[in-house]
């Protein structure tokens, strides 16, 4: 009997073994078992806001350099990566006829010279002419009065002075016409010559050559681009920052540039212009990011990773992000209040760049608020607290 | 008044224990099959429930974004804010792709959400929401990635900071949640070699590159690589209106197709789990089949095998009623351990399973009650061949 006694307790301590690790599984896991959180506490803290967008290295100032008359490309003098100097020749086009149009002209003007010298000669032999008739007029005057000579005679005179002055008048205009020939001319020939200057495209300012779009022999139309040239000393990173997180931005605010050529190196710089019109497709705000030491060997049209940092918000109720949750198209947290949960709608402010949120309104200091949970929670789930719920290791 | 039962099982009780386990890891096998057919519902709806949406707005004749290929553009949800009824309207793409983690891949759904409108996780398991407008991720505990952790999709690195739990594509992928624009650059964005002979191809293309219209090739070019596509539209409905009467409008006025929390579940688990799920109920009902027939012939020939005990039983004049008793005591004694290990089992085995697995209590009480059917008559069997003993078979051979 004693063997039955030990047999049978052994088999009920087996029996209530397998129920309670039955009845702790099954409270342990699946819907019943209680949901772990992590917990924490709304503190004051200062918070230090972050905005942060991409921009791509461009040049503030760049020019396109081309012809401002379709043509063909000569001559081609420098290449991309040339630094150039303002007013250095960069290329220069065909000229076609213009050398010869040139020359014509002003053979035409030496021909017009020549004109408005034989105006003036005849000019001056009417003068001789002139004096001529006006003495011989007036001393065949005295002889008639004296009734030397008939009056006929006389009044013969006195018609070849008139005819004389005549002359000498048609001689001078013949002058003026010249001269006015002669400048038309000068002018003709200057024309030419600055159009011929034109042909050869010179650098506006100071840069480097970014592309080279045509090649001698080609043509272009008038406005297209032969060259273009970026000043060097002038780049500075376009920052796209998406528009519902872009409070705060404000010239002059300390950027910090990553360039993707340069991996965990960090440069500084500033806002330099922030720009009115906003991308309405992209919802994007853009603004400038000048370098504060422009780097050496930098890329125009790079990638950038900017982070900008507005000033601190001082004391401020501070809560961790993770804690707001959207519920029935309200934000709020789970407050934990004597082991009761429940849902309060906060108004959420600035994001910090710890991953804290500044709570405007709804909370005050001291509230435990649940911040991470393995499930979604509701009023009457039943909660465990617990210090992380991460996997070991992360 | 002794228990015959009782007795009889401690007079052999390692051997009855012994089978009751046995029957108990058949039975969670069951049980397991049973939380697999659950668990894969479960994620369908899981994932409707995580994007919190009402309504869900896909291209026009498709049943998107995740049974079918949706792409609308990325500005179709500002008409669809404008519609009475809308309290939010968000875009958001969904991409199942590789993503790179140092030297492996792992095969998650990538999502592509606004932050602070439906289809953003809403509980975190650690760590914090996005801050940045790019190159953050928030990654569910199953793809392995940690905090801090940087990985690798398309062509930029994302750092990991927040995990999430639970938040898997109908597929069982973990998610992978990074910002919207990032995440329409990763799904249409082509590789730099396809960019380039795709640049090639145009400007052989004498009508796209004349002579004479400088530009038109760059802005052909530009037009090219620039793409405002989402999948999704997600619509969460102002409180107190009917989302159909929403999804009406939608319908109706924009030209797309619009599902409501109800359409969406019927398209994800009646058509895209469907067979899946069928397959796996074809094999639950024979597992369960197999059980029961299994639990009958233990019982029956642990019935056979105490025939000489039954015979003198019957020889000392023990009633008919009392030896039934005994028999079905034991059967649904064998059942209850049986239960008892089958759900403990599973419940131990069934969080290493790489898909989800769902053990509901529902099913738990269920299966007991089948069980306890199965083994009571099966006992009727083993009664049958108990009452029909000779009580000579006692003293003979």
């Amino acid at each position: 009997m004693s063997i039955s006694i030990s047999r049978r307790s052994a088999f009920i301590l087996a029996g209530v073994a397998l129920l309670l690790a039955f009845i702790w599984v099954v409270a342990r896991s699946g819907p019943l078992a209680p949901v772990r959180v992590t917990v924490a506490q709304v503190a004051r803290a200062d918070l230090a806001p972050l905005l942060f967008g991409i921009g791509v290295v461009e040049a503030r100032r760049s020019y396109l350099v081309g012809p401002t008359t379709a043509g063909r490309v000569r001559r081609v003098a420098v290449d991309v990566g040339d630094r150039v100097q303002a007013g250095q020749l960069l290329a220069e086009m065909d000229p076609v006829d213009l050398d010869q149009r040139l020359a014509a002209t002003s053979a035409a003007a030496n021909r017009a010279q020549s004109a408005v010298d034989t105006a003036a000669a005849q000019l001056a032999d009417s003068i001789a002419r002139r004096e001529v008739a006006a003495a011989n007029a007036r001393r065949y005057e005295d002889l008639g009065q004296k009734g030397f000579v008939s009056s006929s005679v006389t009044e013969g005179k006195a018609q070849e002075l008139k005819s004389a002055a005549a002359q000498f008048a048609s001689a001078d205009a013949a002058l003026a016409g010249a001269r006015q020939d002669l400048a038309r001319l000068n002018a003709e020939r200057d024309g030419a010559q600055q159009q011929r200057s034109n042909l050869r495209l010179l650098a506006p300012a100071d840069g480097v050559v970014t592309a080279r779009d045509a090649e001698p022999g080609s043509t272009v139309v008038a406005g297209q681009a032969v060259l273009r040239l970026v000043a060097a000393d002038s780049l500075w990173v376009k920052l796209r920052l998406d528009q519902n997180r872009s409070a705060g931005l404000q010239v002059g605010l300390p950027a910090e540039i990553a360039l993707r050529s340069r991996p965990g190196q960090v440069l500084s710089g500033k806002v330099a212009r922030i720009e009115m019109l906003s991308d309405s497709v992209t919802e994007e705000r853009i603004a400038q990011v000048a370098f504060d030491t422009p780097p050496r060997d930098i890329s125009v049209g790079e990638m950038s990773e900017i982070t900008l940092r507005p000033p601190p918000v001082k004391q401020a109720l501070t809560l961790p992000n993770a804690a707001l949750r959207l519920r029935g198209g309200k934000t709020g947290v789970w407050v934990h209040l004597a082991d009761k949960l429940g849902f309060v709608a906060v108004k959420a402010g600035t994001s910090g760049a710890d991953g804290k949120v500044q709570i405007l309104e709804g909370l005050k200091e001291g509230d435990a608020v649940i911040v991470h949970s393995e499930r979604d929670l509701s009023e009457d789930s039943r909660i465990k607290v617990v210090s992380t719920l991460a996997p070991a290791g992360s | 008044m002794i228990s015959l039962a009782g007795r009889d099982i401690l007079h052999s009780w390692g051997k009855f224990v012994l089978t009751g386990m046995g029957l108990g890891l058949l039975i969670g096998a069951t049980l397991t099959m049973a939380g697999v057919y659950r668990g894969m519902v479960d994620d369908a709806k899981v994932l409707l429930t995580s994007s919190g949406a009402d309504i869900w707005v896909v291209q026009k004749d498709t049943q998107g974004p995740y049974a079918e290929a949706s792409s609308i553009r990325d500005d179709a949800y500002r008409g669809v804010l404008g519609l009475p009824g809308v309290a939010q309207a968000a875009n958001v793409t969904y991409l199942t792709m590789q993503v790179r983690h140092g030297a492996r891949d792992e095969r998650t759904m990538v999502v592509g959400f606004e932050p602070g409108q439906p289809g953003e996780p809403p509980n975190l398991l650690a760590g914090r929401r996005l801050l940045r407008g790019h190159f953050e991720a928030i990654a569910d505990v199953k793809t392995g990635f940690r905090l801090g952790e940087r990985i690798s999709i398309r062509r930029h690195d994302y750092e990991v900071v927040g995990l999430t739990r639970r938040m898997v594509s109908t597929g069982g992928d973990p998610m992978v949640f990074i910002p919207l624009k990032d995440a329409q650059e990763a799904q249409f964005l082509k590789d730099n070699d396809a960019i380039i002979s795709e640049r090639a191809r145009t400007a052989t293309n004498p009508a796209l590159n004349r002579p004479g219209v400088p530009g038109l090739l760059d802005a052909v070019n530009a037009a090219q690589t620039v793409n405002h596509s989402v999948n999704a539209v997600l619509v969460r409905v102002a409180d107190g209106i009917p989302a159909e009467q929403v999804a009406q409008e939608i319908r109706r006025w924009k030209h797309l197709q619009a599902y409501t929390r109800e359409q969406m579940e019927e398209i994800l688990i009646v058509k895209l789990v469907a067979t899946s799920a069928k397959q796996i109920g074809m094999f639950l009902a024979i597992l369960t089949i197999v059980s029961a027939a299994i639990v009958a012939f233990i019982i029956y020939t642990m019935t056979l095998g105490k025939i000489r005990e039954i015979a003198v039983l019957k020889l000392i004049g023990t009633r008919n009623r009392t030896i039934a008793g005994m028999i079905l005591q034991q059967a649904l004694g064998l059942g209850l351990i049986g239960f008892v290990v089958g759900k403990l089992s599973a419940t131990l085995w069934g969080p290493a399973f790489p898909k989800y697995v769902l053990l509901e209590p529902g099913d738990a009480v269920r299966a007991l009650v089948i069980i306890m059917v199965v083994c009571a008559l099966a006992s009727t069997l083993a009664i049958r061949a108990a009452l029909r003993v000779d009580p000579a078979t006692a003293i003979g051979g």
